[in-house]
């Protein structure tokens, strides 16, 4: 169903840029002082590229039809798992009136002003932004399409467009019995006028949107044809393997390749200022060419940098460091008993399935690149530069990722297949080793917080104060996000707002930047993983210390507010809560609002006397408000729990000697099915405005599960991962 | 030169002997739905059938492989188990990303030619050497009951055409 390279030849950007008005450097800058992106009609660029692209009617950037075949839809946004290709395509669709069984998806070219998220001002799919962003607009695009069909029809046959009906890629005339297919109409079409104002459907007549609808990439991922970026193979392709100094910021001294160039099929020794590259007809030549390299490296200023000193730097400057406010409001002089803790998140690695790579040919002319992207405008402008060719110039085919995560939000990667690709005649396929990903990833970074809290007479919170410490992505990755004063909202989303009620709340951030060379970037779920952590396991803290009941602390403080109400509720009622269970049995609950969604997660563990820990039941209740495809918003759920719950359990980078200590699975672990409990999720229906969805259920998991722990053993652990060192049964003697 | 017996065809590559069988096929041979995930054999994005059996293609070394019959997953909808645990990964709609699907798959069929009525403990043992990053593994566990028992599991997705009605 799906065509895995995009056709789509790519219009002159720079072209499209200056006809859009400067966006390139609107880019970020804030709401409204960007173009919207996207868009439903016709947009300066839309017909160029759509006379390149051979399309007999493109009403806009996002469909087209043409006499034969199926109807092509581009994606706006990168599949990664998160089933995009599959709302999108549902909601162009819907309102188009064609079955998925009659479109195929399309790539995207990389076009910020055609194919931009609006609520990212880019083409960026990140931050559970997609769907929210894009959803009306996607609907609407159909529906001007679907406008233009009728009135051509309505035009051949001399009948009323009023008159006239679609039903999957038809156009129909009761009174005249006349019908024509879409393609017949596509010519048509092409030349007439998109409506002033265009009708939606009432939902209660959708036939696609909110079914559990099979998504559109799934037969090619079955059978091993999708392609992702790792699968690309062009003419002459040659293999590369990379090693780089394994101190982050290290460079280069001296290598001697005389053994490596006498490995049989290695091509070409290449010198970075970082490592070494290695080129040959496939990864096991260059690989070995690569081992037998004799290096040196300069290890650089960051040859003493590590973990535990990071966190005694972290300790410090949370104490001493000058504040960022986010927010302070409400008597914040009330005395009381006060409770204070502090939480700890570790330095983590994206690890996405597929490891890093991308093909890349640099010709004196142009610079092509195919790879699997979250940032396609940002990957190719930054290969411009390293080329020093012009924008129009770098063309970047888009593909099926192998899991993003986040990390593919990032460059870094194509830049250094660029700066390879640039020293040879030929296209090189750049392929990461597993170390090399995990040990050279952007990673998340470290924070330490303290929160604590004045509470009333019966335990209920009266002030909340919350000061993380830890370094700003945005402040490398796209500064204008920050406000002046050089806050970054991203530190304390989802720990400035919470749903409870609560009448004081002082929160803020302390900046402690990591080492230059080490940058650090967007991990799924961003500020509310590392929030919520901190925020769900201080208030089932705040329960314990009142003698509550955790679930009956909670819906007392969200008595006032509705849809966080109903997911507690639900949640509760399916797990069964307040069941008496087993010894070291212990069922821990979390609830927050992230992405402008609504879940609550309830995890049951058992805790086994030397301290491992069994996830034994997960149920989660969602409020996403609208909801596109059920079958996606339970899979995002199951699956952004086991991530989480991933991260809880084992995941920890930790640098010594300014290098990544880990290196594979072995090392970095990840749960597996053995280890994964029946997860049940539960919808809760609600009109309300559209929310996010997939970093959801990742942003909920670890406070469930570490508040499950504490439920079984008694034993509260605000550091993550979870050490089952400090959980053996004391009772149970040496076990 | 070596000959491999790859989906039932003779291929001969001119490869070294110590080269693991996952690089022959990506980048010699060119059937890339055999994933590279880890090169350590931890995570079961490379699994192929040899003569039958699951293994990790990225430590196989293919001068081992002699003329043992390859399977990789462009062929494995031929088989009977095959065929039926991709049509349960559709209805149960397991897929995320994507990128570990091919190695479930294999180990999934693999699992399903030699228990065809596989108990919770038994799909555990066979698929706890495949990752998956994204968490498919609840759904990964109803296909392939579903795959084994005929009978739907957990939520259903629908067909493209509504008019076919439901997904078989």
């Amino acid at each position: 169903m799906t065509l895995p390279i995009s056709a789509l030849p790519q219009p002159s950007r720079r072209a499209l840029l200056q006809t859009g008005g400067g966006f390139a450097l609107a880019f970020f800058l804030g709401a409204g002082s960007a173009k919207a992106t996207i868009a439903a009609r016709p947009q300066p660029g839309d017909a160029e590229l759509a006379a390149k692209d051979g399309a007999t009617f493109a009403p806009n950037s996002l469909i087209r039809i043409n006499p034969e075949g199926p109807v092509r839809l581009v994606m706006p946004n990168v599949e990664m798992g998160q089933g995009v290709y599959t709302t999108e395509a549902m909601l162009l669709a819907e309102e188009l009136d064609v079955g998925l069984d009659q479109v195929v998806v399309e790539h995207a070219p990389a076009i910020d002003l055609l194919y931009g998220t609006p609520l990212l001002k880019s083409q960026t799919t990140g931050g559970s932004t997609s769907v929210r962003s894009n959803w009306m607009i996607l609907r609407e695009a159909g529906a001007v399409a679907r406008a233009m069909l009728i009135s051509a029809a309505a035009e051949q046959w001399g009948v009323p467009a009023g008159e006239c009906t679609t039903e999957a890629g038809v156009v129909k005339h009761a009174a005249s019995g006349k019908s024509a297919t879409y393609g017949e109409l596509a010519e048509a079409a092409a030349k007439q006028q998109a409506p002033e104002k265009v009708g939606l459907k009432d939902p209660k007549d959708f036939k696609l949107v909110g079914k559990p609808m099979r998504r559109i990439d799934s037969p090619s991922k079955i059978d091993g044809s999708a392609i992702f970026g790792i699968d690309v193979r062009v003419p002459d392709m040659q293999i590369a393997y990379v090693v780089t100094c394994p101190t982050a910021g290290g460079m280069l001294k001296s290598v001697k390749d005389d053994a490596a160039r006498k490995v049989p099929g290695v091509k070409d020794i290449i010198r970075l200022p970082h490592g070494v590259a290695v080129t040959g007809p496939h990864y096991w030549a260059a690989k070995k060419g690569a081992e037998a390299l004799e290096i040196e490296w300069d290890h650089g200023p960051n040859a003493n940098f590590s973990t535990a000193g990071l966190f005694k730097a972290l300790d410090e400057a949370s104490r001493t460091g000058k504040a960022l406010v986010a927010r302070s409001d409400g008597p914040l002089d009330r005395q009381g008993k006060t409770i204070e803790a502090v939480y700890e998140h570790p330095i983590l690695a994206h690890a996405p399935m597929e490891p890093l790579n991308a093909v890349v040919h640099v010709r004196p002319d142009a610079c092509e690149i195919w790879v699997g992207n979250q940032v396609p405008t940002r990957a190719a402008g930054a290969a411009a530069k390293l080329t020093g060719l012009p924008e129009d110039k770098v063309i970047l085919h888009n593909h099926y990722l192998g899991g993003g995560f986040g990390r593919r939000l990032e460059a870094d990667y194509i830049e250094l297949a660029v700066n390879i690709a640039k020293q040879v005649p030929y296209p090189v396929k750049m392929v990461w080793s597993r170390e090399h990903d995990i040990r050279h990833d952007i990673p998340r970074t470290a924070y330490l917080d303290r929160v604590s809290a004045v509470v009333d007479d019966e335990g209920y919170p009266v002030i909340w104060k919350d000061r993380t410490c830890g370094a700003s992505v945005p402040k490398r990755w796209a500064p204008q996000m920050l406000r002046k004063d050089g806050f970054d909202a991203d530190l304390t989303e989802c720990s400035d707002e919470l749903s409870y009620d609560i009448p004081a709340f002082h929160v803020e951030w302390v900046p402690h930047d990591m080492p230059e060379a080490i940058p650090i970037g967007w991990w799924r779920g961003v500020g509310p993983t590392h929030n919520i952590f901190k925020t769900e396991g201080f208030i089932d803290e705040l329960a314990h210390a009142a003698g509550k009941d955790p679930v009956e602390f909670r819906r007392k403080m969200l008595a006032k507010n509705p849809r966080p109400l109903s997911v507690l509720n639900k949640a509760a009622e399916a797990i069964g809560w307040g069941e008496k269970l087993p010894p070291r049995v212990g069922r821990g609950v979390a609830f927050a609002s992230p992405f402008g969604s609504h879940i609550c997660a309830i995890a049951e563990v058992e805790v086994s006397p030397g301290g491992h820990i069994r996830i034994r039941r997960g149920v989660a209740a969602v409020d996403c408000g609208p909801v596109m495809n059920p079958n996606t918003v339970e899979a995002q759920i199951q699956g952004g729990l086991v991530f989480g719950w991933t991260m809880a359990l084992y995941n920890e980078i930790i640098f010594e000697n300014g290098a990544v200590k880990q290196s594979n699975f072995h090392d970095y672990r990840m749960m597996r099915i053995n280890e994964t409990p029946p997860i049940e999720v539960h919808i809760v229906k609600n009109e309300g405005p559209i929310g996010g969805m997939g970093e959801v259920g990742t942003a909920i998991a670890a406070p469930a599960i570490a508040n499950a722990v504490f439920a079984a053993t008694g034993v509260r652990l605000r550091k993550l991962p979870l050490d089952p060192k400090l959980l053996a049964d004391p009772k149970a003697g040496a076990a | 030169m070596l000959t491999l017996n790859v989906n039932g065809e003779d291929r001969s590559v001119d490869v070294p002997e110590d080269m693991p069988l996952l690089w022959v096929l990506r980048d010699v041979i060119g059937l890339t739905g055999t994933k590279f995930g880890c090169g350590i054999a931890q995570c079961g994005a490379c699994t192929v059938h040899v003569d039958g059996r699951a293994v990790r293609s990225c430590v196989l070394p293919v001068g081992q492989l002699g003329e043992a019959k390859i399977t990789t997953v462009e062929a494995i909808g031929a088989t009977p188990e095959g065929k039926k645990i991709q049509d349960a990964w559709l209805a149960v709609e397991v897929v995320q990303c994507g990128y570990c699907q091919t190695g479930q798959i294999m180990s999934a069929t693999a699992l399903l030619q030699h228990k065809p009525q596989p108990t919770d403990s038994d799909i555990d043992a066979a698929m706890s050497g495949n990752i998956c990053r994204c968490g498919t593994y609840v759904r990964i566990r109803q296909a392939i009951h579903q795959a084994a028992t005929g009978q739907p599991v957990g939520q259903q997705t629908i067909a493209y055409n509504l008019q076919k009605g439901p997904a078989q």
